[in-house]
């Protein structure tokens, strides 16, 4: 499978295979030697040309980052497989999508219930953590098919808020 | 010596005192609020009691419920770590009542020696060098500006009250006199419940530089050297260390007499900490008295090779100290950085959230005073450090390698903590050349970060590093759900995942 990806605004395709149980790369149309072992979720041991990396990959507070190498990076990956839609840049969705809560906080404002139309991008759930207010939106164009908190609820960082289909 | 100390704290300093109460064969009992149930000091602890819920208010800060755990669980004296009860002299005296040794000092002394202006007039009066300014709270505008002329722009005001930069303003030119008044009035008024102010000059790039005490109940009373906290985000110490870049034996000497002058004209005893500006004359200002055990401590233990708060616990059960003034020798040099759940990228906002792994620096030189771990959720309701890596080494340059090393070492994935902060100020000239003063962070801040040089090979193995470890990420989530599955790499479910997955469906049915 190949996949896009962006990191330090440097646009990367990665192709992953594997052939005889061997993990193969081959990174913007270049094959690499790479041996990477999954040491933890998200946690990974990588050797290349005999260099030992360690790199990590974390999500916590919405956007992904990766760290290696005693450096941390915005990134974004791109899936062509999930990419049939763009709309203002953000990729959307596929398929009955779990709307997460980012942060612990407090819902604040319930922006939507169950049987709306929205659009991708749409706010769904406004959360209160530390004084901040974050909007939560779709990450689909479809229907709120539950919505599984009320004002006034504490929530928790991974909690399901929503579900759109 | 005491049988039982109660620790009326939380997190890692509650941690650091029980440590030191378990290598004496005292037994540490704790108390904890309803969100620290399954923190690491009640884990680690002989004895553990529940006083309240959440906020600090209804636990950590109310002193019937503090004395009454001591009471319950016969302790005979209480720690009171740094922060909440910490420099309470109602506390002091209430522990006193009960017939409790308060492991600090006095509450005389207290008051004496931590309320800023009261403090500030012992030292006028013992001859102990302070910032110009004034040495009353100031009572109106008009006041404030005649103070200001007096001593000259820059001035700063602030809270009497106050700590932690709030209440704080400072004020370039005499125009901007009326607004910062009563902007800093009502942000101390918020903050402390107390809306006064006073007035101080504006040091051009002082150094923080803060001296040791330690007195015993037998007449002793020395000092321990410095440490020097220049390195401060908005007035908030970052990195500390241990001894001072700038100091020569004189100043040594002429600060930690003028401490020990300070703290015997208050009757000190126990561990305390003088603060002072020094400028770039190697002039010495005294700023303010922390009457507890300060959270830079390990810096000072790491070289003089003395545990401070065993210290304490032995001069508070009536011991003397064992050493005198030359005995005290420095050795190497220690620094230590303050490791938070913040957010880097949202202006250093606080992130709470779940640990989900984490790795712990290791090896010669290096120490980790903290009170976390993986599984464990960093509360939403207090102060987001998580611990202090301190680094020793045999000179500064070794302390700074080790640092940099151990932080290189050093994770904690689920949520954000500064310590890319860290490798960023390690790295710079500035502060390897000790070229830093109180306000250099917060210039340094504003400044971009370095970008990498690209071309590198070690770079462009790493960007090759950070590509595969993203593309395994991605298909470890999403794993291949169309008719690519054949060549797309199947990897076995861990554990670990399929616990996420159960945690996942035991959440979503909640309707």
């Amino acid at each position: 499978m190949k996949i896009e990806i962006k990191l330090r605004d440097l646009k990367r395709t990665v192709e992953i295979s594997r052939t005889d149980g061997a993990l193969r790369f081959v990174v913007d149309g270049r094959s690499l030697d790479a041996d990477p072992v999954e040491i933890a979720p998200g946690i990974y041991s990588i050797l290349i040309e005999g260099q030992s990396f360690e790199a990590r990959v974390d999500t916590t507070g919405g956007g992904l980052r990766v760290s290696v190498a005693g450096r941390e990076y915005a990134a974004q990956i791109v899936d062509p497989r999930q990419r049939n839609r763009y709309r203002g840049g953000a990729i959307e969705a596929e398929g009955r999508q779990q709307v997460i809560a980012p942060m612990p906080g407090k819902v604040v404002r319930v922006l939507a219930a169950a049987g709306d139309v929205v659009e991708a991008g749409k706010g769904l759930v406004v959360i209160e953590a530390m004084k901040m207010q974050n909007e939560v939106r779709s990450p689909k164009s479809g229907t709120i098919e539950r919505m599984l908190v009320a004002e006034g609820q504490a929530v928790n960082s991974g909690d399901v808020l929503a579900v759109v289909v | 010596m005491f049988r039982k100390i109660l620790i009326a704290n939380r997190g890692e300093i509650a941690v650091r005192v029980a440590r030191a109460c378990k290598e004496m064969g005292i037994r540490a009992a704790v108390v904890f609020s309803d969100a620290d149930r399954a923190a690491l000091h009640v884990r680690l602890a002989d004895e553990a009691y529940r006083i309240g819920p959440a906020p600090s208010r209804e636990s950590y800060l109310a002193i019937d419920k503090v004395i009454g755990a001591a009471q319950q669980a016969r302790c005979d004296a209480i720690h009171p770590g740094y922060g909440f009860l910490a420099e309470n002299p109602a506390f002091a005296r209430e522990c006193a009542a009960a017939r409790i040794t308060f492991i600090g000092p006095s509450p005389e002394a207290m008051e004496k020696l931590g309320s800023k202006t009261a403090a500030r007039q012992l030292a006028r009066a013992v001859g102990v060098p302070t910032v110009p300014g004034t040495v009353e709270p100031i009572e109106k505008l008009d006041d404030a500006i005649d103070a200001a002329r007096k001593v000259g722009f820059p001035v700063v005001l602030k809270a009497v009250a106050g700590g932690g930069g709030k209440g704080m303003r400072l004020i370039e030119q005499e125009t901007g006199m009326s607004a910062a008044w009563r902007d800093a009035s009502s942000e101390a008024q918020n903050a402390f419940g107390d809306a006064r102010l006073y007035l101080e000059k504006y040091l051009i790039r002082p150094r923080h530089i803060e001296i040791q005490v330690l007195g015993d109940h037998h007449g002793h009373l020395l000092h321990l050297g410095e440490r020097e906290c220049s390195v401060q985000r908005r007035y908030q110490k970052v990195i500390e260390e241990a001894p001072s870049s700038l100091m020569t034996p004189e100043l040594r000497g002429a600060m930690g007499e003028a401490a020990v002058k300070l703290a015997r004209a208050g009757g000190y005893a126990n561990a305390g900490t003088v603060e002072f500006l020094v400028d770039t004359e190697h002039n010495f200002y005294f700023l303010e008295m922390n009457t507890r055990l300060q959270v830079e401590h390990p810096v000072t233990e790491m070289v003089t090779s003395l545990d401070l708060v065993k210290l304490q616990i032995r001069v508070a059960a009536g011991e003397a100290l064992p050493f005198t003034q030359d005995e005290i020798a420095v050795r190497g040099h220690a620094i230590e950085c303050r490791i938070y759940a913040e957010d880097p990228d949202n202006n250093f906002s606080p992130s709470p959230g779940k640990i989900l792994a984490r790795r712990v620096p290791a090896g010669p030189g290096i120490r980790l005073d903290d009170s976390i771990y993986a599984g464990w959720t960093v509360p939403n309701e207090y102060d987001p450090l998580l611990g202090k890596l301190i680094a020793w080494g045999a000179d500064r340059k070794e302390a700074i390698s080790r640092l940099k090393r151990a932080l290189d070492e050093y994770y904690a994935m689920g949520i954000r903590t500064n310590v890319e902060l860290f490798r960023r100020i390690l790295n710079s000239s500035d502060f390897q050349n000790a070229d830093v003063h109180t306000r250099w962070l917060d210039d340094f801040l504003r400044q971009p970060a370095s970008t990498v040089t690209p071309g590198d090979r070690e770079q462009s193995n790493a960007d090759d590093a950070a590509a595969v470890a993203l593309a395994m990420w991605h298909i470890s989530r999403n794993g291949s759900r169309d008719g690519q599955k054949a060549d797309a790499p199947s990897l076995a479910a861990s554990e670990w995942k399929l616990e996420a997955r159960r945690e996942q469906l035991n959440r979503a049915p909640r309707e």
